[in-house]
């Protein structure tokens, strides 16, 4: 909301300057974006060209004198319009123009320029605010400009103004009123009595015009008749004051339903009576209903849409725009004037969808129906004045609103426990007075009588806010809530994974969940049903993910695209899917890694298949599943993986994860993947970590090297071994794989090295060659191993 | 004899201070003090002496074998020390080459300002808690007192994949689950990090951004405890000395509700771009608790209070670490993550 202050002080005398107004309301809790003048210019002067010759070396530019009272300038102008007698805004050397524009004396083809001649555009209008006069030259100023004279105030355009980003519950300051009410809170003054004196002629108007209402989303409708308009342009302070609020003048009768607006906060609607074909009625749409509105755009309406009508079709879409047919032009006479409040809810709906507009907008927010009274007299008081035109007497009028102010009652004590401070009594009293609220007040409490425009304030919350809002929040000391103290939990566990992986020399990211359809089916052979935004933004993001694995995928192209080659990256987000009608989300931790690995002691290795399955292993004995965990194939990998270089990992016979290489159609680089489903993982219990004895007996080392079939696992061949030993191993070890044409074809040769610790005796050699036999014939039996010659 | 022992001690004297390494000088103890030493050598021929020369000859000679003895040992003790000597020159190293270590990753920004929120706020009693992302409109807004064609819904335009479920909006979402789970049972003090989505991108806003809310219900809790709350929240993240300003606002949820500024931390409040020329940088919403939120979530308005307080992760990450673009956090340049790879700099606690 643009506020001009010239407009508002027809209503509240103040006497501050823009900037620190403009910050008062902020500290009320009216936001502001901009506060300056509407023409930021300096070292404007009015003038008259005495002489204009043409510049001899240019076939556009002039040459002109120009009278500026206290001397004669040289001006260089190239605009077409300029000429002798011509009143004329002048820049003089030393101006600075919108823009950061600076003049200076200059010398232009050879002639010497000491100042510009400007346009309205040059001062800082936007054009969409230019007459087309103006658009094609230099401002032209009216004959009796004084010479010398400030042209900024002659023109009237001296006027200051604040943007306003106002909070969505305060519908009543997208008004000047409402401003005024709001400006007079802080500084203690009353708001003057708006005009809406005028004659009423004639017949009364009930007596041959009705409105007709259908619908229940219609809670006022007020129609008047003012005749014989003369249509023309509007005086300069109504149209100063509705391009100072951004909006364009057309001619005085439009311009006036807009100042009205502006004004009381209710939107009007002038009809040309004479294209009216019947009454107004107010209806719902039928659906596939058309019309054409003002801006000439045939709308396609449902029958969720309320339209005003005239017996015989939609002449206008109500609380947003009106229709072409009936719209005031250049030769209309008579005008039928609408004040009438909407459903907010169903505006909101229809302007959502077809224009959003400045009268939308306020029938959003709710309106006061005292003011729809207001606005259709004031309509009528500046018609008379500013459009000759004659107002017919009485008012057709609907109504089913509720116009009494709205009492609501509170105790002191209520203020000061929700405030956390002791506001004293006369102080709280002043807070409603001065915001035009009546009040009757006991020792204990207050009853305020709060009038219609605030809809924003409905129960005793509320009149605290204004309370704290008015008295001041900086008059409150801030403390801290006295409650019971105890110790404040949060779950330790999710950090302590990133930390371990941080140790491990990952770096984290962040990715976003949303993914495209695709993705989000990806890293899983589980049949998920991928949850699909209704309006995505666009369709690469248009899916939440299942897996995290894609999102990190992304962030290695994204990372290879910039030639960053090492990438160990994890995270742990959130994947979503629903199963059995039911949604769900699940932490996941999910790791990629390829180029380089930085393995410590400044060694890297290329990343492998081993390096990752390292990095779940380290993360799973650190959460306490040392020996409970296996990397299983099954039959079913995810297609995204390598066959033959990804497995399940599982826990206890339950599959909490998967890992893998990437698949070579998906990149060509060498990218290992991970992903564990933490909320599975974490449900299962761990043992509590306690110490063991360490034994007092020595521990014996033995190396075994055996040969087994290639296929054979090095997963099984270990689990046999500790099957084999029992408690007796307490470290295994592989340190060797060797394949070679002296063991045999389809051979592989694995070397352990194993402890074994005694708890209650020292090993003799005997009980550790049996010990070591077992094995061997365990292996042998179980799997067809044999010791390596 | 006598002349024999004293030529055995010059000898050995010149041969000790000639000698040049430990196995000479050993050569040289065995020469003269060995079982066939000269001076071993001396004393078992002693036998043939008189009984009157036998004791002067052989307390001479003890004399001389402990002279010779300190001087072997004077001798080899100078012998260690160069061959130390020696030796420490021979190992000199370059100690600027690089040392060789053992690297740790890094944190992403947005969780490390997470941590800090939670250690800052377990430290006074709060419990940090989560909810779901996948929210269903009746908690992200309809608890929140923002029923359906509620146009503050506008200021939150949002990804809903049914009619009903939505990815949540804001971490408020989580103070109805706070209070339906809790029902007036024990005060609630939480805190909730998170991540939130909005269709909104460009430079200054992602469609997916982190948000923490707070939540305090009591017995008369006041914006006082509020304002005295968000005062130790924003100086403990962004600077002890920063001013806070609370401008009345509006949020659904809240009533009174207030927007916080804190003064430029940039350049101090006289005005730059960071700031935008007003001296002041919004940084959080906050309010009492609206009694529609308390009633319709299990409290009653009458005798509980409470106020809610949110603000943007990615903001304070950006503000503490000077990142200029929000993109950079969602990017995740490897370049970009590995510069958070220490630990956050910390004002030392005085008495």
């Amino acid at each position: 909301m643009k506020l001009s202050t010239n407009f508002v002080k027809d209503y509240i005398d103040i006497d501050v300057d823009v900037k620190t107004l403009a910050e008062d309301m902020t500290r009320i809790g009216n936001e502001y974006e901009e506060a300056g003048k509407l023409i930021n210019a300096t070292n404007l002067i009015i003038g008259e060209v005495l002489e204009c010759t043409e510049h001899p070396d240019s076939d556009h530019l002039h040459v002109c004198k120009v009278d500026i009272g206290k001397e004669i300038l040289n001006i260089v102008c190239g605009a077409p319009n300029v000429r002798k007698g011509l009143k004329v805004v002048v820049s003089q050397v030393g101006a600075e123009l919108p823009g950061h524009k600076v003049i200076k004396k200059g010398t232009i083809r050879g002639i010497d320029s000491e100042g510009m001649l400007c346009s309205m555009e040059e001062l800082g209008l936007e054009s969409k605010f230019l007459t087309a006069k103006d658009k094609d030259g230099i401002h032209e100023l009216s004959a009796d400009a004084p010479v010398g004279g400030d042209p900024i105030r002659f023109m009237g355009m001296d006027d200051e103004v604040i943007d306003f980003e106002l909070t969505a519950n305060r519908g009543d300051l997208l008004s000047i009123l409402g401003m005024a009410y709001e400006i007079g809170a802080i500084y203690d003054k009353k708001v003057k009595d708006i005009d809406l004196s005028h004659k009423e002629n004639g017949e009364d108007i009930n007596k041959s015009f009705k409105v007709n209402i259908h619908t229940d989303n219609c809670g006022i409708f007020l129609a008047k008749r003012v005749e014989n308009v003369t249509i023309k342009e509007s005086p300069e302070f109504i149209k100063n004051r509705l391009i100072a609020s951004g909006i364009r003048p057309i001619n005085n009768v439009v311009d006036i339903s807009n100042y009205v607006m502006l004004e009381t906060g209710q939107p009007l609607h002038f009809y040309d009576s004479d294209s009216l074909k019947g009454c107004l009625e107010v209806r719902m749409a039928k659906q596939g209903e058309k019309l054409t509105t003002l801006d000439n755009i045939e709308r396609q309406l449902t029958d969720e849409d309320i339209v005003i009508s005239d017996g015989e079709r939609a002449i206008g879409l109500a609380g947003v725009m009106g229709g072409l047919d009936t719209e005031i032009e250049n030769t209309t006479k008579n005008v039928i004037i609408e004040s009438a409040i909407f459903d907010p809810i169903k505006v909101r709906a229809t302007s959502k969808k077809i224009l959003r507009s400045e009268a939308s907008l306020r029938f959003e927010k709710g309106l006061d129906p005292n003011r729809t009274y207001m606005a259709i007299e004031r309509a009528c008081n500046l018609l008379e004045k500013y459009a000759d035109g004659t107002v017919i007497t009485g008012t057709v009028i609907y109504d089913k609103t509720e116009k009494a102010d709205k009492v609501i009652e509170v105790t002191f004590e209520n203020i000061n426990r929700i405030l956390g401070i002791e506001v004293p009594k006369q102080e709280v009293e002043n807070v409603f007075r001065k915001l035009g609220f009546t009040y009757k007040s006991t020792n204990d409490s207050i009853s305020v009588s709060v009038p219609r425009r605030r809809l924003d304030i409905s129960i005793k919350e509320d009149l605290i806010e204004e309370v704290g809002r008015i008295y001041g929040v900086d008059n409150i000391q801030g403390r801290l809530p006295v409650i019971p103290v105890k110790p404040g939990n949060y779950n330790r566990t999710m950090r302590n994974i990133r930390d371990k992986m941080i140790a491990l020399g990952l770096n984290e990211t962040l990715s976003y969940i949303l993914v495209n359809d695709k993705e989000a089916k990806q890293y899983t052979t589980e049949d998920v049903e991928a949850l699909r935004l209704l309006d995505p933004m666009t369709e690469e993001r248009n899916t939440l993910r299942y897996s995290v694995i894609p999102s990190l995928f992304k962030i290695y192209e994204y990372n290879n695209a910039h030639n960053v080659k090492d990438v160990s990256i994890f995270e742990i987000g959130k994947g979503f899917h629903k199963k059995d009608e039911v949604y769900s989300e699940e932490n996941k931790l999910a790791c990629l890694m390829t180029g380089e690995y930085y393995l410590g002691l400044n060694n890297t290795a290329k990343v492998d298949f081993y390096i990752t399955k390292g990095i779940v292993e380290e993360l799973l004995e650190y959460l306490g599943f040392a020996g409970r965990y296996k990397f299983i194939v099954t039959d079913d990998m995810p297609k995204e993986l390598h066959p033959g270089q990804s497995a399940r990992i599982s826990i206890n016979n339950d599959f909490v994860g998967i890992i893998g290489k990437v698949h070579p159609i998906k990149t060509k680089d060498d990218v290992f993947v991970f992903e564990i489903n933490l909320d599975k993982l974490l449900s299962k219990p761990v043992e509590k970590m306690k110490y063991k004895e360490i034994s007092k007996y020595p521990t014996v080392n033995k190396d075994l090297a055996i040969v087994v079939n290639k296929e054979v696992r090095a997963q099984d061949i270990e689990a046999v071994i500790r099957k084999s030993v029992g408690a007796l191993l307490s470290n295994i070890k592989l340190f060797d794989v060797y394949k070679g044409a002296n063991i045999g074809e389809n051979k592989v040769s694995m070397a352990y090295s194993l402890s074994l610790t005694p708890k209650d005796k020292t090993l003799t050699e005997e009980e550790i060659n049996a010990t070591l036999e077992k094995i061997i014939k365990d292996l042998n039996k179980k799997l067809g191993a044999e010791l390596r010659k | 004899m006598k002349d024999q022992i004293n030529k055995a001690k010059e000898n050995s004297t010149k041969e000790i201070e000639r000698c040049k390494s430990l196995k000479e000088l050993n050569d040289i103890r065995v020469k003269y003090l060995g079982k066939k030493g000269e001076l071993t050598i001396i004393l078992r021929g002693m036998g043939a002496l008189s009984e009157e020369e036998r004791p002067v000859i052989g307390s001479l000679v003890n004399e001389v074998k402990e002279e010779i003895e300190k001087l072997i040992q004077e001798k080899a003790e100078q012998l260690e020390q160069e061959q130390l000597n020696e030796k420490l020159k021979s190992e000199v190293i370059d100690v600027t080459l690089p040392g060789k270590k053992v690297k740790r990753g890094s944190k992403h920004p947005v969780n490390r300002i997470i941590e800090e929120l939670e250690d800052l706020f377990v430290s006074m009693g709060y419990d940090v808690v989560s909810g779901p992302e996948l929210e269903t409109d009746e908690y992200c807004f309809e608890r929140l007192n923002l029923p359906k064609g509620h146009p503050a819904r506008d200021m939150q335009d949002s990804f809903y994949i049914t009619s009903e479920y939505l990815l949540r909006t804001q971490t408020s979402a989580v103070q109805a689950r706070a209070m339906m789970a809790n029902k007036e049972k024990t005060p609630i003090r939480i805190v909730c990090p998170g991540k939130t989505y909005r269709r909104d991108d460009d430079a200054t806003h992602s469609h997916q951004f982190g948000q923490i809310e707070g939540l305090v219900i009591d017995k008369n809790i006041s914006l006082a405890d509020l304002k005295g709350t968000l005062e130790i929240f924003v100086r403990k993240m962004l600077g002890d000395n920063l001013k806070l300003r609370f401008r009345p606002s509006y949020f659904p949820f809240t009533e009174p509700s207030y927007e916080v500024d804190v003064s430029c931390f940039k350049c101090g409040g006289k005005g730059c771009n960071l700031c935008k020329q007003t001296g002041w940088i919004e940084i959080l919403g906050a309010g009492i608790v609206h009694p529609n939120v308390l009633k319709m979530n299990g409290y009653d308005p009458e005798k509980y209070s409470g106020f809610a307080f949110g603000t943007g992760l990615d903001r304070l990450a950006m503000f503490k670490y000077g990142i200029t673009d929000i993109r950079l956090l969602y990017t995740n340049d490897v370049r970009f993550l590995k510069q958070f790879d220490r630990k956050d700099e910390e004002n030392e606690i005085k008495y």
